[in-house]
């Protein structure tokens, strides 16, 4: 996993709640048995009128919002566990995804991938999506290390929290399976002792 | 303090803990299917990884699979590849597989269970979020992603943290007409799609004491729609009698001290959960949703909530509802029963005694759908192929079918759905479907009706 620095970017607002995963990757497209290329179905069906055409009323489509930074709802990410959710935001570009609550699997698949889950409060998600959607250009800085989100043209800033463990993986490039490879000793262990 | 449920279960399974950090949880077994698993192959053979406990994963194609002709080769070219690949990666790492035609072939959920796989105290996990389904046995069982897939694989482990507790209870009898599935409706529109997030939780009292296991797998089932990483019910006699004799059980010499075990896990009386909550049964109906999410749910008779949040307007915008409606008497022509919710035994019973003797009305396609083989042979063993053929009811081959649009059965746009499936999120039965959920009853009454009835006017 690659390291995750100090994000300055736009930020895409999507003020709807409950996104869940079938609206991030619809299942149809779940066929392939790669991790790659899932970036150009993202949000197929908002990006996509229903005869193929381009939908220019959805955020992405539209030239003045840019940036690696999604703003969405609340509770994004719910429904199905696949991890292909997260690795369409990825291919799309993004790396942070900022809402006032993420649904736990999606969180879970998000940080094994390096695309940071950033939990703001409601108040703060609030005013992040009025100040972007009314000037795109704002730049919204997300620094992992001081767990802190600022977005300086609105003097607004916000800690966020991240379990330590995670924050070091994210940082150092490092993930759960070099962890539980490390620690496989233990695990024959465990399992000698309930004698499985 | 006591213990609840899920701390016994889970505290006998750490196998570390991470300073200032998550825990280690050692995994029983895992389940895989043909969707989520391909990746996490590929990732063991880039990092040069073996697989370390083959012979505590089942695998089975339930996602892409056709419900007609299974015996043929499968049209659909990627749907075709990847069930190869699954077939292949499972004979190069000795896996069990049930692929496609296999006598035990099925839904995951539906076979594990069936096959005694599933048992008490254990710790599942499946690259799906509805691996939630076996915590009715008074496991602890959830979906997991595909990373985590791998590292199963690899270590027969995962990381994280342990979750908040949370106890739902119901006391009292139900009402005429009312299933496990409008149980777990209710409780969705009552705590909403997010208000077990960050939780496990146990369902308890006489309701969930009183049903059989088929059930509280639907119970369990949509524990993950409410947020929540599982849901669990404490193992009793209900559960030992259906764990008894199957074909991956303890065997007759063990059963007994394992069922001795199995009965020290229920939740000790001074044990304290974060959150609690309590419903009346007599408070339940017959549910439907009528949104996109399945916390947008009512009774049958009741009007849509008015609300002036702008997603809850897009969502009934999409399902071409207004707020204040009434959805008795909506004309629906598709009515889908099956998925892991709601295609075991005792689902196509309920529908098919409400169907004996009736016929579909002439606007409505009618898919019956089984879980699994098994459940098909019962099927047939119990005189409901007749039921159904004879009322005009199209008998598939078992699958995920209708319930996530990822093989040939879709809705068409633009019409309505009733389903005894687990989402009704936008597109979830195909593009532009509109998806209402509900109970197998109900959806056997819309059916014979064409239209949304009050099934509690009809038992």
């Amino acid at each position: 996993m690659e390291k995750f620095k100090t994000i300055h970017s736009r930020g895409i607002p999507l003020p709807v709640e409950n996104i869940d995963t079938d609206q991030i990757i619809p299942a149809r497209f779940l066929k392939a048995t790669g991790r790659e290329g899932f970036g150009e179905n993202l949000f197929k069906d908002w990006r996509f009128n229903r005869d193929g055409t381009v939908n220019d009323e959805f955020v992405l489509n539209k030239d003045a919002f840019q940036g690696s930074i999604l703003v969405a709802g609340s509770n994004f990410g719910c429904g199905s566990s696949r991890e292909h959710a997260a690795w369409a935001l990825g291919d799309y570009g993004f790396k942070v995804v900022v809402s006032s609550f993420f649904a736990d699997i999606f969180k879970g698949n998000a940080l094994n991938n390096g695309l940071l889950p950033v939990q703001v409060s409601a108040s703060f998600l609030q005013a992040l999506l009025k100040g972007i959607s009314e000037d795109p250009t704002m730049s919204i800085s997300v620094n992992l290390e001081q767990e802190l989100i600022t977005v300086s043209g609105l003097n607004l800033s916000e800690k966020f929290e991240i379990n330590p463990y995670k924050k070091l993986c994210l940082l150092s490039g490092y993930d759960d399976m070099d962890y539980l490879v490390s620690i496989l000793d233990a695990v024959k262990e465990y399992e000698e002792k309930e004698s499985r | 303090m006591g213990k609840t449920l899920f701390d016994k279960v889970w505290d006998s399974h750490v196998v570390t803990t991470i300073k200032e950090g998550p825990q280690v949880l050692y995994i029983d077994k895992h389940l895989i299917h043909e969707v989520t698993s391909p990746q996490a192959f590929n990732e063991l053979k880039e990092r040069g990884l073996s697989l370390l406990r083959p012979n505590q994963i089942l695998a089975t194609a339930d996602h892409n699979t056709p419900t007609k002709e299974q015996h043929l080769p499968i049209k659909d070219e990627l749907s075709r590849k990847q069930l190869e690949a699954l077939t292949k990666n499972c004979a190069d790492n000795n896996i069990e597989l049930y692929g496609l035609g296999h006598k035990y072939n099925g839904i995951i959920h539906v076979i594990a269970p069936e096959l005694g796989v599933t048992q008490p105290g254990m710790t599942i996990v499946c690259g799906d979020s509805h691996t939630s389904t076996h915590g009715a046995f008074g496991s602890i069982a959830f979906g997991i992603g595909t990373s985590q897939v791998a590292q199963v694989f690899a270590t027969q482990s995962v990381v994280m943290e342990k979750p908040k507790s949370m106890r739902i209870t119901i006391d009292g009898k139900l009402n005429k007409g009312v299933l496990s599935k409008d149980v777990v409706l209710y409780i969705l529109a009552e705590i909403s799609t997010n208000g077990g997030t960050g939780h496990f939780i146990e369902f308890a009292g006489e309701v969930f004491e009183n049903m059989s296991m088929e059930s509280r797998m639907t119970v369990c089932n949509m524990s993950i729609e409410m947020g929540a990483r599982g849901g669990m019910i404490a193992p009793d006699e209900t559960t030992f009698d259906y764990v008894r004799g199957r074909k991956f059980a303890p065997k007759e010499t063990v059963i007994e001290q394992k069922v001795a075990f199995w009965k020290t896990l229920a939740t000790d009386k001074t044990a304290v959960f974060d959150t609690e909550y309590t419903f009346k049964a007599s408070d339940i109906a017959p549910m439907i949703t009528f949104g996109t999410n399945p916390g947008m749910g009512m009774k049958i008779t009741a009007s849509i909530p008015k609300n002036t949040n702008e997603s809850y307007k897009k969502s009934l915008k999409y399902m071409g509802f207004k707020q204040g409606d009434s959805l008795e008497n909506v004309q629906v022509n598709y009515v889908f029963i099956g998925s892991c919710t709601n295609a075991r035994i005792e689902d196509f019973r309920a529908a098919a005694a409400f169907i004996k003797g009736k016929k579909k009305a002439d606007n409505v396609t009618a898919l019956i759908v089984p879980g699994s083989q098994l459940v098909a042979k019962q099927i047939r063993e119990e005189g409901l192929q007749a039921v159904f053929e004879d009322a005009g009811f199209e008998l598939r081959q078992p699958g995920c079918s209708a319930c996530l649009a990822m093989n040939d059965d879709k809705i068409p746009d633009g019409e309505y759905c009733v389903s005894t499936s687990n989402r009704n999120f936008e597109g979830r039965q195909g593009q532009g479907a509109r998806t209402l959920l509900a109970s197998p009853l109900v959806a056997a009454s819309v059916a014979v009706a064409g239209k949304i009835v009050d099934i509690s006017n009809l038992v």
